[in-house]
């Protein structure tokens, strides 16, 4: 009987997931998002390659003259070609904001699985803690720490994922409530199982929609977090490229030279909303009301 | 009730108190002497000696932070370490500015995304409907600069040079005496904030559409008009001013970076430079006042939360 039975209680699960993702992706958004996305992080990525080919031309003349053979889009203030630049650039916001997001999607996670499952103080201590985070705006809270730990990447990383934790453990504690009181996380407890493996092997696949959810959501603002303190001068140093610190430093002749501040900013609108459409889409798709909005 | 409001009102003054300490903390950190950095060249053993002695930073930790934070309460921030003058007068005016332009956006802002946000409710699954979820969709996901540059390249370079990108105040005026100059960053903001109270707005307003309240109006034969504004969205706009709460809230942070382009002479500028200089007094002030805006604002969106809900008015309920 057993041998049986079993399949049947996978069965029906599967069959959710499977739906949630084919509610994900059969909604146009998703695929104009997924298609954004993909344009950049492959610009992104084979960026770096094409540099051999794009590369050649620096000129100590202000400003460039773009669509010259000399080099495609012309050179910006500091005789740099625009392009070359622009390839090399995108690797390392990408890189940072995924590494930004997944820090703070580890801390936030485990902080909100914890406080909700354990409950009593620790879940208040958890919470008090993230009220005093949250009352920090993100970006001040970023240049506070900027200040006393300077603009090195590791500090940029770690403080925006600092920053989105307390946000994500919000949603996380919320969606786990759901969950805690379930009988099947009560079987795992009569049975002694150690409670981190609960929180591993029960709560955690029963929140993937909310997480799914928040970490698209959070790419989304890790990316603007990063590229907008590049852009205050803060972020990325000189001479790094970078397309934030690109916009920063070609915006002076924006009206000489508009491809080195065009460029970038195309390129992180594009992948921007390409993210936030795949987040709007999963959180269509996924029956979870816990859509976080706040910043 | 009252109870409610004033255990909310503690809880922040003590969230405010922790900030308090955790920028103190922060600023602890700092490798360096404060005096040092002020002095700079001109620093010998004597004057040394006699500024640490002035700043009190012989004192233990916490008396300073006492100090500093007696200081705070009297709006006596200290010393701006890049400048040498007190941090008062750097910021004065500033705060003024930056008020203007957090205003000038919010009154515009608040009615725009109601407005957008019941349309968009009013004639769902419609192409109006459409056009306002996609573009409030967009607007939403792009960082603020970008949202400002695009502004900058349509209104001021290339499609129609009609309005000026920089602020550009001769100092010691008011910066509302140039009303040309205000148009696009508070146009950035708007475009900003604006997206978020629309989508909620549209979200409640199609919640109470389909209550039963309504259908009732309607079927009594109230006038369409009237169904809406009279019953429809009364009750639709409490739950917006929590997420309008948010919003303002998070403008004085957004605000930093939409001065910075624009080169507007408000405090999230000041906070910029003083980031850059390691100015550490100002960045302290700067962090505390901006995290008190957004304390304050939450506390009010909160306080008008418990007044209009009717369960919570028993007191003991939550």
């Amino acid at each position: 009987m057993s041998v049986i039975d079993a399949p049947r209680l996978v069965e029906p699960e599967a069959k959710v997931r499977k739906g949630t993702f084919h509610r994900f992706i059969r909604q146009r958004q998703a695929k104009i998002g997924i298609a954004l996305t993909a344009a950049v992080v492959l610009l992104a990525l084979l960026g770096p390659l094409l540099l051999p080919w794009a590369t050649g031309y620096t000129s100590t003349e202000f400003a460039g003259r773009p669509f010259k053979p000399e080099g495609l889009l012309g050179t910006d203030n500091l005789g740099r070609d625009v392009l070359t630049r622009f390839l090399d650039g995108g690797l390392r916001l990408l890189l940072f904001a995924g590494l930004a997001t997944l820090l703070g999607m580890v801390i936030g996670g485990l902080c909100g699985m914890v406080a909700a499952y354990r409950g009593g103080w620790v879940d208040s201590a958890i919470m008090r803690t993230n009220d005093i985070l949250l009352a920090l705006p993100q970006l001040v809270f970023a240049l506070l720490a900027i200040t006393v730990l300077g603009p090195q990447p590791w500090v940029l990383v770690a403080v925006i994922g600092i920053t989105h934790a307390p946000r994500i453990a919000r949603v996380t504690r919320a969606a786990t409530l759901a969950v805690v009181t379930e009988d099947f996380i009560r079987a795992s407890e009569m049975y002694a199982v150690p409670k981190w493996k609960i929180v591993v092997q029960d709560v955690l696949p029963n929140i993937t929609g909310p997480l799914m959810v928040e970490l698209g959501l959070r790419m989304t603002y890790s990316i603007g977090a990063l590229a907008s303190l590049s852009f205050l001068g803060l972020g990325m140093q000189p001479p790094t490229a970078d397309w934030g610190l690109m916009i920063n430093e070609n915006r002076i002749a924006l009206a000489v030279q508009p491809w080195g501040v065009i460029l970038p900013v195309l390129a992180i609108a594009v992948l921007t909303v390409g993210t936030n459409l795949i987040t709007d889409s999963l959180a269509r798709a996924s029956a979870s009301l816990n859509v976080g909005e706040s910043k | 009730m009252t109870q409610l409001i004033l255990r909310r009102l503690a809880t922040s003054v003590l969230i405010l108190l922790a900030v308090s300490l955790l920028v103190f903390i922060a600023t602890l950190l700092l490798p360096g002497d404060p005096a040092q950095a002020i002095l700079g060249q001109q620093a010998t053993p004597e004057r040394l000696a006699a500024l640490r002695e002035q700043m009190h930073l012989n004192d233990p930790v916490w008396q300073r932070y006492l100090s500093w934070l007696g200081g705070l309460a009297v709006g006596n921030f200290g010393m701006s370490a890049a400048s040498g003058g007190a941090v008062t007068a750097l910021l004065g005016e500033r705060i003024g500015a930056s008020l203007v332009l957090l205003l000038a956006a919010a009154v515009i802002s608040i009615p725009l995304g109601l407005l957008l946000g019941s349309y968009s409710a009013l004639r769902k699954g419609r192409a109006g409907d459409h056009i306002t979820t996609g573009a409030s969709l967009v607007l939403a996901a792009l960082p603020e600069f970008v949202i400002g540059i695009s502004l900058i390249t349509v209104f001021s370079t290339t499609i129609f040079p009609i309005l000026p990108s920089v602020t550009m105040a001769p100092p010691g005026e008011a910066v509302w005496n140039y009303p040309s100059q205000l148009v696009l960053p508070t146009f950035t903001l708007v475009l900003m904030v604006t997206p978020y109270i629309a989508r909620m707005m549209r979200a409640t307003m199609l919640e109470v559409l389909d209550s039963g309240y309504v259908e009732m109006a309607r079927l009594k034969g109230v006038p369409e008009g009237q169904v809406i504004l009279r019953h429809a969205l009364p009750h639709a706009l409490s739950p917006v001013a929590q997420v309008i709460a948010i919003q303002l809230a998070w403008m004085a942070g957004g605000v930093v970076v939409v001065e910075f382009l624009f080169r507007y002479p408000g405090i999230g500028q000041a906070l910029v430079d003083a980031v850059a200089n390691r100015d550490v007094q100002v960045v302290q002030t700067l962090s505390i006042l901006i995290a008190a805006v957004y304390i304050v604002v939450n506390l009010l969106a909160d306080v008008v939360g418990i007044l209009t809900n009717p369960k919570l008015r028993t007191g003991g309920a939550r």
